[in-house]
């Protein structure tokens, strides 16, 4: 490793953990901890949502997606983009006034019951476990290719590095680390999209044409085809993609830190802007990798093409970009686990250990106690959880947490807040079915079993030809929600009304004068 | 949030001009969900099943950019439609709340 990587790493490094020192000194509160006492504005908060979407998988996952396939490789980005607006239209603003710390906060304001609340708990940390576990395999695989240092370390090196931000900082410092990851992202892929460009004559026509011919694939390298060629199966993970944002537990988190329907509605524009031109610039990325790195170059790297991006800056800009792009994906990864290990530890510390378990009636004080215990406890088990998962597909990891979180976490968000007749027996139905489907259908899909030894988990013929089946467990979600509330007896309306009233008015969370 | 506990919400869902907003809110809402998430989950229909979108439309700019181009910006107006539509709600919102506290007073 060069002077310049140890530079960068090290000047990422500090700068996080000063962040941390500062912002534990104004974590007292389970409020400062978990939401940071809700005084992000609207810039702050839009930043931090992009720092916490832009994972790992959309960094260097696509990058290498698109050099290697093509556009099939730009369907993730036109899916992570586009579920923004199921954000913005359905979920961001009623849960912004109905909810407290988590997700089950929101969906008990209408359902006091303890087992919806341990049922939208288990779906979060299962959600959570998976989004994590993918993070840290593919932090452990890149760290290990930059620094040369092993598999086990490096996780454990992202895993001490997240839980030290998220136990001392809270959300204060996972904020902004998010906020400084966010701009060193955008940062680094403006410079390398803008020296790509530079390379076609700063023509995008240009690149085009060159590109039919800068690949094996020919003309074909333009269109769809290369990686998808199973209609359903494409349409059935472009469901997961569009609907899953919306159910991301670390993602709706990101919405108690503003104060109002108001800021959560300007910080899903800023957070649109930033993921948008993010995901137009992966064009870039993937294209030149493609093209000036190529494709033999980005397969012996690693076969996912998760190296296309550093390769790239390595070929466009020497040592000192590729340091740079290298730092930033470890600081990328760093960002969004600190935000993963947060959500978590909501979902163990103040939903199962504080409502569930002490029902309440927990000092400021203990909330806090137990929040720190809980980071620790999620961070432990996912840290154990990657060390033996090496070998798993990360990206297949990814999805299939947004196939969880659009079957089992989106259908009780929208009955919630939308349906009157919806009860207790109906929410609980809706996110174990959700959850339920989403295990078993991926346990039986061609992810797990393959005919070919080495392609997947276990060898065998697949039950189902799906790679994500969200097409049908989204479906099913609803359905189950549908059904349980007719199995059992209308609630109290007023409840509901209440609900209604909170949702569209935001009068909880306004000052009202008597 | 003591203060939350005396609000009657009973009231306010009863009153004409609540429930003519949360009417106008969700139709807007629903309306354009389901228009962007059928524009969105056309694209992989149209490109699985037809050749349509495969043809070069500017220089050798294939039809899938240009309607995935079409889509980023779909995304970045529609947002921003929102946040125009939502500003007006929230006024009438305000105008309910006051209302409301008008009627409690009396």
């Amino acid at each position: 490793m060069s002077f310049t990587a140890i530079f960068f790493f090290v000047a990422i490094v500090g700068l996080t953990l000063v962040i941390t020192w500062w912002a534990s000194r104004r974590t007292s509160s389970a409020s400062d901890f978990y939401t940071a006492g809700g005084g992000l504005t609207g810039w702050q908060n839009g930043l931090a949502i992009a720092g916490d979407y832009l994972s790992a998988a959309s960094f260097l996952g696509i990058a290498g997606s698109i050099a290697l396939f093509g556009f099939d490789g730009f369907f993730f980005s036109i899916g992570y983009l586009v579920a923004y607006l199921v954000v913005l239209y359905i979920v961001a603003e009623p849960l912004r006034n109905l909810g407290k710390f988590t997700l089950a906060d929101m969906i008990t304001a209408r359902f006091n019951k303890a087992k919806v609340r341990g049922a939208a708990a288990l779906s979060t940390i299962t959600i959570v476990l998976f989004y994590m576990i993918a993070q840290l395999v593919g932090a452990g695989a890149l760290i290990q290719l930059l620094l040369g240092i092993d598999y086990w370390i490096a996780v454990l090196l992202v895993g001490v590095m997240m839980t030290i931000y998220v136990l001392f900082g809270g959300m204060t410092a996972t904020s902004w680390v998010q906020i400084i990851k966010a701009v060193l992202l955008m940062l680094g892929t403006v410079i390398i999209s803008f020296l790509v460009l530079a390379k076609f004559d700063f023509s995008i026509a240009t690149m085009f044409t060159e590109m039919k011919t800068a690949t094996e694939h020919g003309d074909a390298y333009l269109n769809p085809g290369l990686r998808y060629t199973n209609g359903i199966d494409t349409i059935s993970m472009l469901t997961a993609l569009v609907l899953g944002t919306a159910g991301l537990p670390h993602i709706l988190m990101r919405f108690f830190t503003v104060k109002d329907a108001q800021t959560a509605r300007s910080s899903v524009i800023w957070a649109t802007w930033i993921v948008g031109l993010f995901y137009i610039l992966t064009i870039f990325l993937g294209f030149g990798a493609a093209a000036f790195v190529g494709f033999d170059n980005i397969v012996a790297a690693n076969p996912a093409g998760n190296m296309a991006a550093p390769l790239l800056a390595d070929a466009l800009g020497g040592d000192i970009l590729f340091s740079f792009v290298c730092a930033v994906a470890f600081a990328t990864i760093l960002a969004v686990v600190a935000g993963l290990v947060l959500s978590g530890a909501s979902a163990l510390s103040h939903d199962i250990y504080g409502q569930i378990i002490k029902k309440g009636k927990v000092s400021e004080k203990e909330q806090v106690v137990a929040a720190r215990i809980g980071s620790i406890a999620i961070a432990i088990v996912s840290i154990v959880l990657a060390l033996g998962a090496q070998t798993l597909n990360v990206a297949f990891l990814v999805s299939f947490a947004f196939c969880i979180a659009a079957s089992a976490n989106l259908p009780v968000i929208i009955y919630t807040i939308y349906w009157k007749r919806f009860n207790t027996t109906g929410a609980v139905s809706a996110i174990l079915v959700g959850l339920v489907s989403c295990l078993v259908l991926g346990a039986i899909g061609p992810n797990v079993w393959s005919p070919i030894e080495g392609k997947a988990i276990f060898v065998g013929e697949p039950l189902l030809m799906l790679s994500n089946p969200a097409l049908i467990t989204v479906p099913l979600g609803f359905l189950a929600g549908w059904v349980g509330s007719f199995l059992a007896p209308a609630e109290d309306p007023a409840i509901y009304r209440e609900v209604e009233v909170k949702a569209q008015t935001g009068i909880s969370v306004q000052d009202v004068s008597h | 949030m003591a203060k939350n506990q005396n609000i009657d919400y009973e009231k306010i869902a009863q009153l004409e001009s609540f429930k003519q907003l949360a009417k106008k809110k969700n139709s807007f809402l629903w309306t354009l969900t389901v228009i962007f998430l059928a524009a969105y989950m056309l694209l992989p229909v149209l490109t699985s099943y037809t050749k349509i979108l495969h043809q070069p439309v500017i220089g050798d700019i294939t039809g899938v950019w240009l309607y995935a181009g079409a889509l980023f910006i779909m995304t970045w107006s529609l947002a921003h439609l929102y946040v125009g539509r939502a500003n007006k709600f929230d006024k009438e919102a305000k105008a309910i709340i006051s209302e409301y506290e008008g009627s409690v007073r009396k």
